[in-house]
């Protein structure tokens, strides 16, 4: 499991102007989608993956990263676009997610780090900030609020993500008790 | 009062005290509320009396006045109160109760850096007070009385009645040197009556050899006095260099004196300096002791301890000797067990424990490595440092067990504040309190008992005029108990109420869906119902309990714990609440099993045995276990598991709450010692599976928890066949 790109978040590049941003760019199901770099932790090569049964098919499985298990979600199933195939270039894209739930305490918020599986990572670019369109209401075949703008780059368009939203964890989490539950009630159908 | 802030030391030792003062204030609780059940309270008093003292000590050395005010009343009551002069009543210890609190009020107030002399918390301690007035001496009830009214009392024997006895004989040059014996005597008079005087005239010797400017005479004085023995000595100080004086305590005093030696702070004292600490010995008799000791010693005899002969002086009797000797006997054994515990950062502890998790999976790889290896050598070595990493493995979990007796004991409070609430009269009994269990544990268990024993004592306890007429005492005990089975803690939570209502609960578990009416439950299905969410049977919503809500969180915090719980219950004789937990939640004994290419963990607890599936149960999922009907989950149809199963399967008996289950496997992998990843909210629902761990090998594996995927394939069984 080598380590292909390693993000360092302690010291990010200066920015100029405040209005560009640095972007990761990677392929799923053959188009170019983009991630903000700053929650990115690092990005490691697919494999020793262990599947977690019971859960929904975005939610491929758990992998030990250094003595710590990490949940991975495979991003092509999660936005729609069907299960990713493993392929020589599969990654893992490692990224932080802080995800605020209520509890019997209140309102708690914790970090998690989460496996996104995509086909291939591409590169870092920048994009500036003026150069980000807000997302259509429709024609992205994704759900809308996935989607943070739409980056204009060289001749056509690049969906860059909404992390908080793509990975939300209480999201994922409630999808994954339904999948439960309709599981049970298929069998009852049986 | 912010001088930790500059100096770090002086921080150090501040939160020091903090700490302690908890536990002081702890154990005062604790003594507080135990004091009404014993019948010889002389230690408990003694140790609140300590406490107290302690703490008012403490406070005094960071100049904390607001406590010292406030904790010097408290302790002068106690004082009283361990003289004898008021009695063990209930009143006492309910005004006592909220001065703890008050006091542990004013240590966390400062603690966290805020004012303690705030008006409210001033309001608060003015009242309490004013509640002590009562147990107060009447003689000095002012508050403003000095703080140090203890030290003077330890300083030296304040002797109120008595007769002194002393025996004097002058020395023959008195006379010569100018002192007249009978101006001695004559002072002596002031410090008290003299009340019988002899005087010994055997030493005068024949008229012809006499000498008339020598003195011979001795006296044998009874003296009536209140003073100290340093005072009365300090009368014949122009006369000791060549006098002998002895100076005894008078008899009844001796009770006194004895209770002072016990009463002093618990140093490693020579037997010599608590004597004269506690004012029975003054220093020049310990001295001339001492060089007699001495003296004696360069003889052929021996050394004589100093005891036998100060009480061979006759300057002490022989039961002060025996206190004092005690007294430092007591003192040494509590040093040697202070150095036998030291106190450690429960961060540094969990840090531990990580290591040694990551060492254990380090360490199965390497085994796994040598095994493929087949190097003979290398594979004993390295079973050698299994071994030895397993016992370091048990070691460290260890060092976090602690007795449950401090959470139990916290209940003596609960009881006794919600016993007054509901105006019944229950009495809290402890047993097992020093079953050890992993600290983790201990912080999440308190939760869930406060339920339990809440639940227990508004709805099972019934109220005394019932409990008379069912021909039950009048008073309703409640038992907290613990006990380590097989792996587990049990800790029971019993009553000799009601019992469950069998018939209410059913009713109202029909009238609530939860069963179809005309089912046949057993006892034990019918009250596992009242765990079930929303459920209640009391008619009232009391300040406590009622709402419907508890009882599943009861159980859910359990579960969480990787607990079980189940209930017991006799209708007019009580009923008993068992909840099971694991030791511990970081590391467990597992059996490591194949399915596919995936490894799943049993915790190895549940594992009864390992059998081969009979080649003819393709069609059924039951098989004959030498005369016992297995029913058995298949993992690889339940897990959704692809590829095809291999020629023979296996099967692991597992047992959960009494019952044999079969789990249908690929491969047995044999035993693994399992650190437990936790799951994370992702998986938090998934039913059947407990965590994670990491095999020798890197990859990770799933550990099953045997109770959730019982019952969710039986539910799942059950939605079939509807």
């Amino acid at each position: 499991m080598g380590a292909i790109v390693t993000a360092n978040r302690a010291a990010p590049p200066a920015v100029q102007g405040g209005s560009t941003g640095q972007y990761l760019t990677f392929m799923l199901g053959g188009e170019i989608y983009a991630l903000g770099i700053l929650n990115i932790k690092e990005i490691i090569e697919y494999g020793n993956l262990t599947e977690v049964p019971m859960m929904p098919p975005f939610i491929r499985g758990v992998i030990n990263l250094r003595g710590r298990v990490v949940p991975v979600v495979d991003l092509a199933a999660r936005i729609g676009r069907g299960a990713t195939q493993v392929a020589r270039r599969t990654s893992i894209v490692i990224i932080e997610v802080s995800n605020t739930f209520a509890s019997e305490e209140g309102e708690v918020t914790e970090t998690q780090d989460i496996g996104v599986m995509v086909d291939a990572v591409n590169e870092v670019v920048d994009i500036d900030s003026g150069d980000i369109e807000p997302a259509p209401s429709f024609g992205a075949r994704i759900r809308p609020e996935f989607i943070n703008g739409m980056a204009k780059r060289g001749g056509g368009f690049t969906i860059v993500l909404d992390v908080s939203r793509v990975l939300s964890v209480a999201e994922m989490s409630s999808l994954g008790r339904t999948s439960i539950d309709s599981t049970s009630l298929l069998e009852g159908d049986a | 009062m912010n001088f930790w802030d500059q100096d770090a030391e002086m921080k150090v030792a501040f939160d020091l005290f903090v700490v302690e003062s908890r536990e002081l204030l702890q154990s005062m609780e604790d003594g507080l509320l135990g004091l009404e059940h014993e019948t010889e309270p002389v230690e408990s008093i003694n140790a609140i009396f300590r406490a107290a003292h302690t703490i008012k000590g403490s406070s005094g050395l960071f100049g904390l006045d607001v406590v010292v005010r406030f904790t010097h009343v408290v302790e002068n009551v106690l004082d009283r109160l361990r003289d004898g002069k008021i009695g063990v009543a209930p009143e006492l210890i309910s005004v006592m109760l909220p001065c703890r609190d008050h006091i542990s009020a004013l240590v966390e107030a400062i603690a966290a850096n805020q004012a303690a002399d705030t008006p409210a918390l001033n309001s608060a301690g003015e009242a309490l007070l004013a509640r002590l007035q009562s147990f107060q001496d009447p003689a000095k009830t002012r508050l403003t009385e000095a703080p140090d009214a203890v030290a003077e009392r330890s300083g030296g024997g304040m002797v109120e009645a008595g007769d002194w006895h002393l025996s004097l004989r002058f020395g023959v040059d008195s006379f010569r040197n100018g002192m007249d014996p009978l101006s001695f005597i004559r002072y002596l008079g002031t410090l008290g009556d003299v009340v019988s005087l002899t005087t010994l005239a055997e030493q005068i010797p024949v008229a012809s050899e006499m000498d008339a400017e020598s003195c011979y005479l001795g006296f044998e004085i009874d003296l009536k006095s209140a003073a100290s023995k340093e005072a009365i000595e300090g009368v014949f100080e122009f006369v000791r260099e060549d006098s002998r004086i002895h100076i005894l305590p008078p008899n009844s005093l001796i009770n006194d004196y004895i209770e002072l030696i016990r009463s002093l702070p618990e140093d490693d004292l020579h037997l010599g300096e608590i004597l004269v600490k506690s004012g029975v010995l003054t220093q020049r008799e310990l001295d001339e002791g001492l060089n007699l000791q001495k003296t004696h010693a360069d003889d052929a005899a021996g050394t004589q301890p100093i005891g036998e002969i100060l009480v061979q002086q006759h300057v002490v009797q022989q039961p002060l000797v025996d206190a004092a000797l005690d007294k430092q006997k007591q003192g040494k054994e509590s040093k040697a067990r202070e150095n036998q515990s030291i106190r450690v950062d429960a961060a540094r502890l969990d840090q531990l424990i990580e290591l040694v998790g990551e060492l254990v999976i380090a360490g199965a790889g390497a085994a796994l490595r040598a095994s493929k290896s087949g190097d003979p050598a290398l594979i004993e070595s390295i079973s050698e440092v299994m071994g030895m990493v397993e016992g370091v493995r048990d070691s460290a979990l260890q060092l976090r067990m602690v007795p449950i007796g401090a959470t139990f004991s916290r209940f003596q409070r609960v009881v006794r504040d919600v016993s007054a609430e509901l105006g019944k009269d229950i009495q809290l009994v402890i047993t097992g309190g020093d079953t050890e269990v992993d600290k983790s544990v201990v912080e999440k268990i308190g939760d869930p008992l406060m339920h339990l024993v809440r639940n227990s004592m508004d709805h099972g306890i019934e109220s005394g005029p019932v409990r008379a007429a069912n021909g039950k005492p009048v008073k309703g005990t409640l038992s907290l108990n613990a006990y380590h089975e097989s792996g587990n803690i049990i800790i029971e939570v019993s009553d000799d109420g009601g019992g469950l209502n069998r018939e209410r609960i059913l009713a109202k578990g029909v009238e609530r869906g939860l069963v179809p009416p005309g089912a046949i439950l057993t006892d034990k299905e019918i009250f596992a119902l009242i765990f079930e969410p929303g459920f209640s049977t009391a008619d009232q919503v009391s300040n406590l309990s009622g709402r419907g809500v508890g009882m599943d969180v009861v159980r859910r915090n359990v579960t969480a714990l990787r607990g079980s719980i189940d209930v017991e219950s006799t209708a007019g004789a009580g009923s008993i609440f068992r909840i099971r937990l694991p030791l511990t939640l970081a590391i467990i004994d597992g059996f490591l099993v194949e399915v596919g290419h995936s490894g799943f963990v049993i915790p190895l607890q549940r594992v009864i045995e390992c059998v081969e599936i009979p080649a003819d149960s393709q069609a059924r999922d039951y098989m004959d276990l030498r005369g016992e009907v297995l029913p058995f989950i298949r993992l690889r149809g339940l897990f959704e598991v692809e590829g095809a199963p291999p020629r023979r399967e296996n099967v692991v008996v597992v047992e959960h709450a009494g019952v044999k289950t079969g789990l249908v496997v690929d491969r047995l992998l044999g035993e693994f010692q399992t650190v437990i990843k936790p799951m994370g909210t992702l998986f938090g629902h998934v039913r059947g599976i407990g965590g994670f761990t990491i095999l020798g090998s890197g990859e990770v594996a799933l550990i099953l928890d045997i109770s959730s995927l019982i019952r969710h394939y039986a539910d799942l069984e059950k939605a079939s066949h509807v």
